[in-house]
């Protein structure tokens, strides 16, 4: 490997931020800019660079699983959020909304919420993650 | 072929039982229905499609009744002989799967009473009768003759289902027993045209007669199925079934009568000349459809009632005979009326279901097939809807018909067991009991419905009502004194047995008559593929460019039309409040585009593409876009990415010669470039409609939670639409992954 | 704004258009890659321009205040963004492996579907 000792070792923590990042962008993305897409972009960034420090391989090992299998995941878990509200009789892909330890007297007191859009957006973030990385480290492994 | 084959099963294994306890149990089910439907049609019904008015209604009356009955009837007998016949064959069970759905359909299409199902169901028994036709899948011939039988009642059934939409909107709904009488509606002539087009091509009236012959490539069971009591009657039965709404016109007569006459008598004639005892069943099959057009198209009451007792005749004995012609095949190696002679003592059981049912199909007493020539007759010289000269047409076609069919019985009844022992490629031998009980029971029904009349009219009378619209009555007698009709059926004998002795003269003089319908369905075949490969040679030159040329151009037609037709050209709005931001987007921007489309280095386009998202991402982030802009430049940077990568393995681009060619590109891409800015000018100064947008607005906090309403958009509002892009972007990813991991290079 | 939003659309199409017709289809590519930017600004243009005002509500309000950017077409354009990225990665995938099959990124040369006679 040609890349350079800085480089490589630079990656080992810029990965691990921005994968961190992307979290924070898919989870703050209902209320704030980001969100699922962005999450996802971002995070495969993340892998791509590792992947050009240290190699395809490497990146591989890091993602423990296949990207293929997390593009399929993430559909599986987006169609899942999506078709619970119809087990309980609602439309599909309709917003179910659980607010933890929210404070009944204020309205803007929302607690922790948590619902299937959150899976949803999850969902669309492993599905963006699992493509692109899909695409880029099979063509690069290709080369 | 199957017979003797080491895998012999009895009744052929588990497909063979379900094969004839299904249509058994069927019959057995409609059997208990007709005391019911002697009272009255039966119905009821499921909604299907219910926005297309849609629903499986079954209306089972008389007619439908009669249908289901020979078609489960026959079907089980059918079943049995296959398990005989094909049982120990490889593909015996496809066979069965063929034989099921193509049953299914049929009876779909009699007992339908939607015209839009009884259309579907209709197609099912297009398309499972070319599987079943074409069965011996591995001879050409058969695969073509299946083809041409698939062509033939398929086009048909593309006029039917325009005819079906015509009457739609004409007789207002899509239920047949609700249809109004027609014949008065402007768009009667068009109707008739095309249902009798659908009716006429299913039912192969000449000229689309040739491919009812050719069908005989289908083994023997199929044959005797298909071709004498079910399918080809499924024109048959639409005409009858239609004739209360369509029938009250002169050109439905006189069409009727017309081909039904012209494919009576041509056919009959033709079946004089075959020495294929199958070949000879095939064309009296004609011959009887074209009777049964015949007297449709008549349709006094008598002619009605007449037909009805005509079609229950003809299905007993020319399936039965159509066994026999299977038997003799399997008994002796070969079907040639020339070569087969004295089977009477080799092949005793098929000797008795033949003669009894070739006696039937000459019409003699006391078999049922007397009683129905002579309802037939009765009803040609007695019908007066038509002038002196119908009923001559209509009596003499019958007449005709009648008198070679009992020459066409000989030949296939009699003829190959009587005589001295013939040598045959197989020893002579009786077939097996699953194979001689059908044509064995249908004879004996020829006998006792001829016998004792009574037991059929039950079935026929509501059968001849259906048809006719009106109550009419059915009394079969055996005798009924001497009338028109006896005069004139014993001259049918006598003529009959004069052709049957004189057939091989006949047959020899028979010998320069050829018919020409099915070479002509070749020229016809050839004349499409060679006008389709012409048509492609000259539209799908090839050439990627030239496609791309097309399509770019038809782009330019539609903008120009949309900016004509608009008339004035948009005012552009005003250019203040511009910024050095603004100003530097579109050097950006336009600069970008400029120079990846000129440059010939591979980097340089790279570069000025990149310059190009930057500049769309800024454009984002002034218009208050921060989600789309983050996503842009993200989108930016795996492109460079990806490109890059790729480009390590791909070769330089080749300067682009700007030669004639590129001149007309350019000027077509320019004059799309101000077009679309004219368009978007247009539509930018239009007013917007934000009612949706107010709607995310006002709904995003209070009801989604969210406040970043794109996000809510996509995620909730929106959220299916979501699904299916990332759906998308999946499938590509995986596409893309099987391009590079499943396609090894082959060189 | 409008009329130079216009331009840089009108720019970007017919540079696309001019690279999608040549025969090389790396320039094809390059003209997707084009097209796909200018389709996106057209659907985000119709829309209505709104400068610096994205479509965001404030902590504890229930609507966004007045006159902030329209969502909608931002959030077809952001799906349109992603879908049109892997639109461009299968055909680049498409161009690799037809040149390394094939041995030439002429779209004139490449004749296995449609031979020459």
């Amino acid at each position: 490997m040609g890349t350079s000792l800085i480089v490589r070792a630079a990656t080992r923590v810029l990965v691990g931020l921005l994968l961190v990042f992307s979290i924070y962008m898919l989870l703050r993305g209902h209320n704030e800019p980001g969100g699922g897409f962005i999450g996802g972009l971002i995070g495969a960034t993340g892998f791509i660079l590792y992947a050009i420090a240290h190699g395809c391989r490497a990146a591989r090992e890091a993602l423990r699983v296949e990207p293929q299998t997390i593009a399929m995941v993430g559909l599986g878990i987006a169609l899942f959020a999506g078709l619970v509200p119809m087990m309980i009789g609602d439309a599909l892909f309709e917003g179910m909304w659980l607010f933890l330890a929210a404070d009944p007297a204020d309205p803007n007191d929302k607690g922790i919420p948590l619902s299937n859009i959150l899976v949803f957006d999850v969902g669309v973030y492993l599905v963006v993650l699992g493509s692109v990385l899909t695409l880029v480290l099979a063509l690069e492994e290709e080369v | 072929m199957a017979a003797g084959s080491a895998k012999r099963r009895p009744l052929g294994g588990t497909p063979g039982i379900v094969s004839i306890a299904l249509p058994a149990a069927a019959f057995a089910w409609f059997c208990l229905l007709i005391p019911q439907v002697a009272n009255g049609p039966l119905f009821w019904s499921v909604e299907w499609v219910p926005s297309l008015g849609v629903e499986i209604g079954l209306w089972i009356d008389g007619l439908s009744l009669l249908f289901a009955l020979l078609i489960t009837g026959i079907g089980t007998l059918v079943a049995l002989y296959s398990s005989a016949y094909l049982g120990g064959d490889d593909h015996y069970t496809r066979f069965v799967c063929y034989l099921l759905a193509f049953m299914v359909g049929m009876l779909g299409l009699v007992l339908s009473d939607n015209l839009l199902a009884l259309f579907v169901f209709w197609e099912v028994t297009t398309i499972s009768s070319y599987l079943l036709i074409g069965y011996k899948a591995d001879d050409p011939a058969s695969r073509r003759n299946a083809l041409q039988a698939l062509v033939v009642t398929g086009t048909g059934g593309l006029a039917f289902l325009a005819g079906i939409v015509l009457i739609g909107a004409a007789g207002g709904g899509f239920q047949i027993s609700q249809l109004p009488d027609l014949s008065e509606h402007v768009l009667y002539p068009a109707i008739l045209v095309l249902v009798l087009a659908g009716a006429f091509t299913k039912s192969a009236q000449v000229p689309f007669h040739f491919w009812l012959p050719n069908a005989m490539a289908a083994p023997t069971p199929v044959s005797a199925y298909l071709h004498s009591a079910t399918m080809v009657k499924g024109g048959v039965y639409l005409m009858a079934r239609l004739n209360p709404s369509l029938g009250n016109s002169e050109a439905w007569t006189i069409a009727l009568c017309a081909f039904g006459g012209v494919t009576a008598v041509f056919a009959s004639i033709m079946a004089l000349k075959q020495t294929d005892i199958k070949q000879v069943l095939a064309w009296t099959t004609l011959m009887a459809l074209g009777t049964l057009t015949l007297f449709i198209g008549a349709g006094t009451e008598a002619a009605i009632k007449g037909m009805v007792v005509f079609l229950l005749v003809h299905a007993l004995y020319k399936a039965a005979l159509f066994m026999v012609a299977g038997l003799i095949d399997h008994g002796t190696g070969t079907r040639d009326a020339n070569v087969l002679s004295g089977l009477m003592k080799a092949m005793p059981i098929t000797f008795i279901a033949a003669i009894v049912a070739g006696a039937s199909m000459a019409g003699l007493p006391p078999l049922f097939g007397f009683l129905g020539k002579e309802y037939l007759y009765d009803a040609a010289l007695e019908q007066d809807v038509l002038s002196r000269g119908g009923v001559l047409w209509v009596a003499g076609c019958a007449f005709a018909a009648s008198a070679l069919m009992v020459a066409a019985a000989g030949i296939v009844a009699w003829r190959p067991f009587v005589g001295p022992k013939a040598e045959t490629p197989v020893k002579p031998h009786e077939g097996p009991w699953g194979m001689w009980i059908g044509p064995l029971i249908l004879a004996a029904l020829g006998v006792a419905f001829g016998v004792i009349p009574s037991l059929s009219t039950i079935v026929l009378e509501p059968a001849a009502t259906a048809v006719m619209g009106a109550p009419v009555p059915v009394e079969l007698k055996l005798w009924a004194g001497v009338t028109p009709a006896l005069i004139l059926s014993l001259i049918t004998f006598a003529t009959g047995f004069l052709l049957y002795w004189k057939h091989r003269a006949i047959r020899r003089g028979l010998g320069r008559l050829r018919d020409r319908a099915d070479p002509a369905w070749d020229g016809i075949m050839d004349g499409v593929a060679g006008g389709s490969k012409w048509l492609a040679k000259t539209v799908q030159a090839g050439s990627l460019r030239t496609y791309i040329f097309i399509t770019f151009l038809t782009l330019a037609a539609v903008l120009l039309t949309t900016i004509w037709r608009t008339g004035a050209l948009p005012s552009a709005p005003p250019l203040d409040d511009l910024r050095l931001k603004h100003w530097s987007i579109l050097i950006f921007i336009t600069a970008g585009a400029a120079v990846a489309a000129v440059t010939n280095s591979r980097m340089t386009a790279i570069a000025a593409l990149g310059t190009v998202g930057v500049g769309v991402a800024l454009v984002f982030i002034i218009f208050g876009a921060p989600d789309v802009a983050i996503t842009q430049l993200l989108i930016e940077v795996l492109q460079v990415v990806l490109v890059a990568v790729a480009m390590l393995k791909l070769p330089h681009m080749k300067p682009d010669v700007v030669s004639r060619i590129r001149g007309w590109d350019l000027i077509l891409a320019l004059s799309i470039g101000a077009m679309t800015t004219v368009v978007m000018l247009m539509v930018m100064t239009t007013p917007l409609d934000l009612r949706i947008t107010q709607f995310f607005e006002a709904t995003s906090a209070p009801i989604a939670h969210g406040r970043n309403i794109v996000n809510v958009i996509l995620v909730d509002f929106r959220a299916l639409d979501t699904f299916g892009e990332i759906a998308v972007v999946a499938i590509a990813a995986l596409g893309a992954y099987a391009l590079l991991r499943g396609t090894r290079r082959n060189t | 704004m409008e009329t130079l939003l216009a331009l840089m659309v009108g720019a970007l199409i017919a540079a696309a258009v001019y690279l999608m017709l040549a025969r090389n289809v790396l320039r094809f590519l390059f003209g997707l890659i084009l097209i796909s930017n200018a389709a996106n600004l057209v659907i985000f243009g119709s829309g209505g321009l709104t400068p610096e005002a994205p479509p965001l509500i404030a902590y504890g309000a229930s609507a966004p205040p007045g006159g902030v950017a329209n969502a909608l077409p931002q959030a077809l354009v952001l799906t349109a963004i992603v879908i049109g990225f892997g639109l461009f990665a299968f055909a680049l995938v498409l161009v690799y492996r037809g040149y390394q099959n094939l041995g030439t990124l002429d779209s004139e040369e490449m004749r296995i579907a449609e031979p020459r006679e």
